[in-house]
């Protein structure tokens, strides 16, 4: 449970530090998820850089109508961010149930989304928020969708050198219902299954639907199987059952010691309604 | 002479903080890793990664040219020193040889086979790696029924049918209780494995000086004279010329009563070296080589009467042992053959024990060790048979209950249980959770559709171990008294105590007897040059052997100190009471105990025939075990959609004799109640059929947390244990023994209308909405 020895730079800034990177170093934020990879001696990185102290990526701030979330910003304070709570409470609730206050204390929303784990509970809320990421390294700038920047499981399409510098979430108060509803796994306190909804309705229909689901397969996903089932209909649970129930499809649903394929597409049925139903009775 | 003699309050039996705490909270207390001597060398092992290997050469020069590594040794190197010790025996057991590393072959994963020696623990590490074994994998076995089948690949060649022993016990007759019987259930109940994972893993500090032929040895143990004892031999040292020292030690539940290889393996770097070297144990390597508890699987049956009368119990026993034979691993199972009678009072029990070898690590004492598993069998097979036969589960228990004037009890399996009046306990328990109301809600529940359970356990349990001849190392336990000259007291209990709270109870039991504040007591223990030989700590024994012992050391003090106080007032020996801090003459002229404790010092006021000093040291035998026992109620509701269980209400009712601190009882309760839920619900100690341990860390192991903990709501009944003079029983392991069956029995009772009968542990969500789905498909089927 040692890590590999390793050289360690914190640099001021973050042009500093992005010449480190392109020279091929790791960068280090939370070190939640990195530091017990490398005691178990499954990562060795020969070069860290610890980005988690930079002045540059950590803020969060409203700009024409947008929410930018710095990649430095802890899960403690999504969670309890007054203008994130009160103008899109769906992150701030979804960053509370992140492991636990010691998790929330280190753990930074960039290095979540840039470990892209199969299970980790932030890519459900932004694939929920039609959220955009945005990537720096030497060479520039780029913002993706959430779809474009989670490709599979620990994987994204972050470059050699590059590194996530903030994370775009809408304002989204008002008349917007969200809810994310986890099933824990018992041991590590991730989700089995996470789903996070979006709904907005007017005149007894369904009008905007978003569901985010993480930890049912290899990727976070958009469910948009359920967002068409539900546009437009009624709103009604049958309609709600019947489009949860679809969560699942075409999905290789993961299989481990704590909770059998079968189980967890069940769970993503029944979780994706739930967060449905509570979305719901949260919208105006 | 005369002083101002105000009447004290009584300590024992009052809810005091603990004296051990401000150190603990403010991080300073001593662990083995805190121990850091000048020189010391760090260690860390080379484990096996495989279920079964053979070893066909180890490279370690490449470890050996590393900088800073001080040493390498292999199996090779330590032929010299003593196997791992097992102190159990049964006629025919098994012994495989446990050298403290592995010679040709490794039979688990986290065999230790290499250690490297280095200026620090992260060369060491790196050194690790660089060691190159060329393994030859063979065939593992870690289902102890697979290990049984024939053609099962063999643990230990030499013995290919994978047994250790077999035991057999018989109470009664029961083959006549199955032929008188209108009635017999059957089933087959898994208590699994489960890993112990204290906060503070294992540790050692080995320090050997040659000059004087000494070794200190700092190791995390629940019993530093008998490990002391037991590593002397293994290293073949004089026992007084080894000091053993137990510093603070951050939990063992059963996983420290033991002797492991890395304690002898410090011992034997030190002496090569002449120099103080550590290894801490990481937790993976915690999981992986630290005994496991528990690995039962039982086949029970019940012999009853229509009316609900109890027969007989019969128990085939498949105790999965694991590789090798720890310190008491193949005792802990025969504990279960002598509670499999519960706290009924039928005749007949009739008993096999099959001890299986396995790729794995040893099972050996976990909190509650034989008695959780007995318990667990005997409380579902009475609430199975309820079931058979219509009847409520209270009801069968009543009914087979031995009453409260049947004491002492001779049970059917040859115990004699001290005291009880098991059916006051459950009575008191269904007044306070309104059992005929919680049914009534049950049968509304029922009538909406929702799954309610109320599962109830009536445990009983034997404890205070234990007479001498019942155990393999002795039974007793040691006190010494000390008081200082300015009347200060020191106790020395040969207890060593790991989280149980003695250092406060010792104070309250002392501090009452002679009539000093509370804070005038110190409790040492744990260190072998400071204390006399002592048992240590285990099996609920601290208070009612160790209290013992210290109450017998106390009259002593207390019978010399009215000797001086009779001398320094002038009156008659028996002319005077020592009670409040001061020896009254009838005369009313009285001393203080501390006014004693000085002149026994100075030495001019002697009483005929005594001597100066006032000291005292005793040890006490107990002339049989201590039975707790108690009504644990576990209301719950499962979520259909989800299989997900919530604990609605629990409620424990324990009686464990009389009480000497009431917080020290609710942390043992509340601790043991988290241990044994759990069990009931989480924990698993999985090996798949390659023998890799895949529930082997924290990500996948799941220890409950606070958030998963319901409220416990307890209570007691008291019937003092006529054992010892404290009247104490025991409450260390009453809750994870308590509460595994009335979790069990809550859940199937809320499943009952699917026609569930049986669910083994842990019941997983997973497991439960599986259940749900079978037997809802079956209904649409029927
Ligand atoms: C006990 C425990 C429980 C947890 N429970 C949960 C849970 O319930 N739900 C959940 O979602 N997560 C959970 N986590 C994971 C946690 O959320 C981590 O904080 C998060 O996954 C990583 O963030 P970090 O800042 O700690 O990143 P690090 O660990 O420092 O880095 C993670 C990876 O991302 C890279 N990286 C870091 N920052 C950036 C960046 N800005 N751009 C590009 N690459 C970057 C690193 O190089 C590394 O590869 C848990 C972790 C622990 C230890």
């Amino acid at each position: 449970m040692i890590a590999n020895s390793f050289e360690y730079s914190a640099p001021g800034s973050l042009k500093e530090a992005l010449a480190l990177l392109a020279e091929g170093a790791k960068p280090l934020a939370g070190g939640m998820s990195l530091i017990p990879m490398m005691k178990l001696r499954l990562a060795n990185p020969e070069h860290l850089v610890d980005i988690g102290r930079l002045p540059e990526l950590n803020y969060i701030r409203e700009e024409n109508g947008e929410l930018h979330i710095g990649a430095g910003v802890t899960h403690f304070e999504v969670e309890s961010s007054p203008l994130l709570l009160g103008k899109c409470p769906l992150i701030a609730e979804t960053a509370a149930h992140i492991g636990d206050i010691q998790v929330r204390n280190r753990g930074t929303i960039g290095g979540s989304v840039a470990h892209a784990d199969p299970s980790a509970d932030y890519p459900a809320a932004l694939h929920a928020l039609d959220a955009k990421i945005v990537l720096v390294s030497g060479e520039g700038t780029r913002t993706l969708s959430t779809e474009e920047f989670f490709l599979d499981t620990f994987t994204t399409a972050l470059e050699p050198g590059e590194i996530v510098s903030e994370v775009i979430v809408p304002v989204d108060a008002g008349l917007t219902g969200t809810s994310y509803q986890k099933f824990l796994q018992p041991a590590s306190g991730f989700a089995i299954v996470g789903a996070a909804a979006r709904v907005r309705q007017e005149g007894g229909k369904f009008t905007l639907v978003r569901v985010g689901m993480t930890g049912l397969s290899g990727n976070a996903y958009r469910a948009r199987n359920v967002e068409d089932a539900l546009v437009g209909k009624e709103v009604t649970d049958a309609n709600i059952q019947a489009a949860a129930a679809l969560v699942a499809d075409g999905q290789d649903a993961s299989s481990d010691l704590h909770a059998t394929a079968e189980y967890r597409a069940h769970l993503a049925g029944a979780y994706t309604a739930r967060a449905l139903r509570a979305a719901l009775a949260r919208s105006a | 002479m005369s002083t101002t003699v105000t009447k004290l309050e009584k300590l024992v039996g009052k809810r005091i903080k603990r004296k051990e705490d401000p150190r603990l909270i403010t991080g300073t207390a001593t662990y083995v890793e805190d121990v850091k001597l000048p020189d010391m060398y760090h260690a860390a092992i080379l484990r096996s990664p495989h279920g079964a290997a053979n070893i066909k050469s180890i490279d370690i020069s490449k470890a050996q040219a590393l900088p800073g590594v001080v040493a390498v040794y292999t199996g090779a190197d330590i032929l010299g020193v003593g196997s791992v010790v097992c102190a159990a025996d049964l006629p025919g057991l098994r012994r495989p040889v446990h050298h403290i590393l592995a010679q040709d072959r490794t039979y688990f994963v986290g065999h230790a086979v290499a250690v490297v020696v280095a200026k620090d623990r992260y060369i060491a590490a790196d050194g690790v790696d660089l060691i190159e074994v060329d393994w030859e994998p063979t065939q593992a076995v870690t289902d102890p029924e697979k290990a049984l089948a024939a053609g099962a690949p063999a643990v230990h060649p030499e013995w290919p049918d994978n047994t250790a022993f077999v035991h057999n016990q018989e109470g009664g007759d029961m083959a006549q209780a199955f032929a008188d019987a209108e009635v017999v259930v059957r089933q087959r109940i898994v208590s699994q494995r489960l890993i112990p994972n204290a906060m503070e893993t294992r540790g050692v500090v080995a320090d050997w000086k040659q000059a004087d032929k000494s070794m200190t040895i700092w190791t995390s143990t629940q019993i530093p004279h008998l490990a002391r004892s037991i590593l002397a031999g293994q290293l073949g040292l004089d026992e007084n010329r080894v000091r053993l020292i137990a510093p603070e030690v951050g939990g063992g539940f059963g996983s420290k009563l033991n002797v492991y290889p890395e304690e002898a393996l410090m011992g034997f770097v030190s002496m090569k070296l002449h120099k103080p070297v550590k290894w801490i144990e990481s937790r993976r390597e915690n999981f992986q080589t630290t005994i496991h508890g528990r690995g039962h699987v039982d086949y029970l049956e019940i012999a009853a009467m229509r009316d609900g009368t109890i027969l007989g119990l019969k128990l085939k026993l498949i105790q999965d042992l694991g590789s090798y034979l720890q310190l008491l691993t193949p005792a802990i199972p025969t504990l279960s053959v002598l509670m499999m009678p519960g706290l009924y009072k039928f005749r007949n029990i009739s008993a096999q024990v099959i001890g299986v070898f396995t790729n794995a690590v040893p099972t050996d004492a976990y909190r509650g060790a034989g008695r959780p598993e007995a318990t667990h069998g005997i409380e579902r097979m009475v609430d199975m048979l309820a079931a058979e036969l219509g009847m409520d589960p209270v009801e069968i228990r009543l009914k087979n209950f031995a009453g409260k004037d049947d004491f002492p009890f001779l049970t059917a399996a040859g115990l004699t249980y001290d005291s009880g009046d098991y059916a006051a306990t459950l009575d008191k328990a269904l007044e306070m959770i309104d059992y005929k109301g919680l049914r009534a809600q049950q049968a509304q529940a029922r009538a909406e559709g929702r799954l309610m359970g109320i599962g109830i356990s009536t445990y009983g349990e034997l404890c205070g171990f234990g007479p001498s001849p019942a155990t393999p190392a002795g039974g007793w336990e040691s006190a010494t008294v000390k008081v200082e000259p300015s009347g200060k007291v020191t106790v020395m209990t040969g207890c060593s105590p790991h989280g149980q709270g003695q250092e406060t109870a010792f104070a309250q039991i002392a501090a009452d007897e002679l009539g000093v504040p509370m804070d005038d007591v110190i409790v040492l223990h744990g260190d072998t040059s400071i204390v006399q030989y002592g048992i240590g700590t285990f099996g609920s024994r601290n208070t009612a052997v160790g209290g013992a012992a210290l109450h017998y050391a106390l009259q002593d003090i207390r019978d010399k100190a009215k000797r001086f106080g009779a001398k320094m007032l002038g009156v008659e020996d028996g002319d005077v009471v020592l009670a409040d801090g001061h020896c009254t003459a009838s005369n009313g002229t009285s001393v203080t105990f501390q006014q004693i404790a000085a002149a026994a010092y100075r030495g001019i006021v002697i009483p005929t025939g005594s001597e100066p000093g006032l000291v005292a040291t005793r040890f006490w035998e107990p002339s049989n075990f201590a039975y707790p026992y108690g009504a644990h109620i576990i209301v719950s509701e499962v979520d259909a959609e989800t299989g997900q269980i919530e604990i609605k209400r629990y409620l424990a009712v324990d009686d464990i004799g009389n009480i000497i601190n009431p917080l020290l009882v609710d942390g043992q309760l509340h601790g043991g109640v988290a241990q044994g839920l759990g069990q009931a619900l989480w924990e698993h100690g999985i090996y798949d059929d390659n023998g890799q341990l895949v529930s082997g860390t924290f990500m996948d192991y799941a220890m409950p947390r606070a958030r998963m903990m319901p409220w416990v709501e307890s209570a007691h009944t008291v019937t003092p244990s006529p054992v010892n003079p404290l009247g104490a029983k025991g409450v260390g392991e009453a809750g994870t023994i308590g509460s595994t069956p009335a979790m069990v029995n809550s859940v199937v009772d809320a499943l009952a209308p699917l026609g569930v009968r049986h669910i083994d542990m842990p019941m997983t969500a997973g497991k439960i909405w599986k259940l749900i789905q079978d037997s809802s498909i079956q209904e649409k089927k029927a």
